[in-house]
């Protein structure tokens, strides 16, 4: 089991975003999380990669308890030091992108493995072109981030995260700041690395794309998970009044 | 007093007046983001403390407080220091564009999208690298046109130091002209001034121009 998350609470100020949500990822899986704005999605993930501390619930990695809460207590996280090495286990591939503007694109995906994980330059720089060839982008290597349409952005940034080889590959809804025709070319690749076996956690508005590249399907309304399955099930035979008319929404 | 008289002599002020315009840079610019960083510190009373200082330092003259940092350990302490008229100055110059280089500082921090931030943690950077690697230099290009100003003001504001009877160009320029009844200081002290942004403009138009191989 790569990713453990159990009984996770969260909540802002007053509001309860998050309740007893359990989510366990398993080696090669690929699970598409769906539901509509501010039904927790990206909270969960953002828990997840601990962008957001959680207010109850225990997480693991790979085995490694990271958080958890003793009975009647405040959630307690490992320390800091140990952050380090729990981070390289994930990935995280954002909305905006978020690709340092002032770095060419080739730094942008080099410069962590470097700086952060220690790795011999000329070593990242080879995998770093083989990946951004697998994107289509190994022309765009020395480009900046702004002359890039969105698309190059987030495929820059899928390289960037993959460069770090990490264990398992969160996506926040990457394909929601794009056009529908610069869709197309990040959902290939994320189909790619599915059948490379590449294990993912994909929060997306793409029903279509969830249905086809995911081995689960979760859905969550209000802060909850209502239902949770096999793809075809969840889109072809919702058991649940919610998930019905969610998706009957998108059908129109 | 021949012109040629009157140019060394003013010369020698225009050497004090870079001096002055020198130090300052060097010593405000760093002190600035210290400042900063106490000024959006966690910390609630280290952040008040430096809030207030802050709206002290900028909410009264410069010439003012060239004075009170001249005057202010002999009237508060009795001390007299010998030779204290420089530091002074400096102090007085230093403290004061430092506090102004601070919240020109924290507006660009502040402008940042979070999401640079957060891009830097998934990767696993380190507080530290995120700031020096990620953060600065994007803030450095954000502010450089508010840092220019800053600048080219400084260059004009040594002129107050003559308030403490430094031997600046202003002050040089005051005082020929008032014994030789001439209007000649003022015009060289003006040309001298003017040249003088004309190359900071120069400088800070190329370090402008040397950050816009990207856009944010």
């Amino acid at each position: 089991m790569i990713l453990e998350m159990k009984n996770i609470e969260k909540h802002f100020e007053d509001c309860e975003v998050l309740h007893d949500i359990s989510l366990c990822v398993d080696s090669g899986e690929v699970v598409s999380i769906i539901g509509r704005s501010g039904s927790g999605k990206s909270t969960l993930l953002r828990c997840a990669t601990f962008l957001e501390k959680i207010d109850g619930g225990s997480i693991c990695y790979k085995g490694e308890t990271v958080a958890h809460t003793p009975e009647g207590e405040r959630p307690v996280y490992i320390p800091k030091k140990d952050m380090g090495k729990v981070k390289n286990y994930f990935g995280l591939v954002f909305q905006n992108f978020n690709l340092f503007p002032h770095y060419s694109v080739l730094k942008n995906v080099c410069d962590a493995p470097v700086r952060v994980q220690k790795r011999d330059i000329g070593e990242v720089r080879e995998e770093a072109m083989r990946l951004l060839d697998k994107m289509g982008l190994a022309d765009k290597a020395d480009a900046y981030p702004f002359q890039l349409s969105g698309g190059q952005k987030q495929r820059v940034a899928i390289a960037r995260a993959l460069a770090l080889n990490p264990d398992i590959l969160f996506f926040d809804e990457p394909t929601s700041a794009l056009d529908p025709e610069l869709t197309g070319e990040v959902l290939k690749i994320i189909r790619q690395l599915a059948k490379e076996k590449m294990t993912m956690v994909i929060v997306t508005h793409e029903m279509n794309f969830a249905r086809a590249v995911s081995n689960r399907v979760i859905f969550m309304d209000g802060g909850y998970i209502v239902e949770e399955g096999d793809p075809e099930e969840v889109f072809g035979n919702p058991k649940q009044e919610r998930t019905r008319q969610f998706l009957a929404g998108y059908g129109e | 007093m021949s012109l040629t008289t009157m140019l060394t002599t003013m010369g020698a002020g225009m050497l004090r007046t870079i001096g002055i315009f020198v130090l300052t840079l060097a010593g405000s610019l760093p002190l600035g983001m210290v400042i900063m960083f106490g000024r959006k510190s966690k910390h609630k009373i280290l952040s008040t403390v430096v809030k207030a200082f802050i709206s002290i330092i900028r909410g009264t003259p410069l010439m003012l407080q060239l004075l009170v940092w001249y005057f202010g350990p002999y009237y508060l302490f009795g001390w007299s220091i010998k030779g204290y008229r420089f530091p002074a100055i400096i102090i007085g110059f230093v403290v004061n564009y430092a506090c102004y280089f601070a919240e020109i500082y924290r507006g660009g921090i502040e402008s940042m999208d979070r999401g640079q931030y957060e891009a830097a943690e998934i990767l696993g950077y380190s507080r530290s690298q995120t700031f020096f690697l990620i953060i600065l230099p994007q803030v450095i290009k954000t502010i450089l046109p508010s840092i220019t100003n800053e600048v080219i003001t400084l260059v004009k504001d040594t002129s107050l130091a003559f308030t403490l009877a430094y031997q600046e160009v202003f002050s040089l320029a005051k005082q020929i002209s008032a014994s030789e009844t001439s209007f000649t200081p003022f015009v060289v002290a003006g040309i001298f001034y003017f040249v003088a942004n004309y190359v900071v403009a120069y400088i800070m138009d190329r370090i402008e121009k040397s950050m816009s191989f990207y856009t944010t």
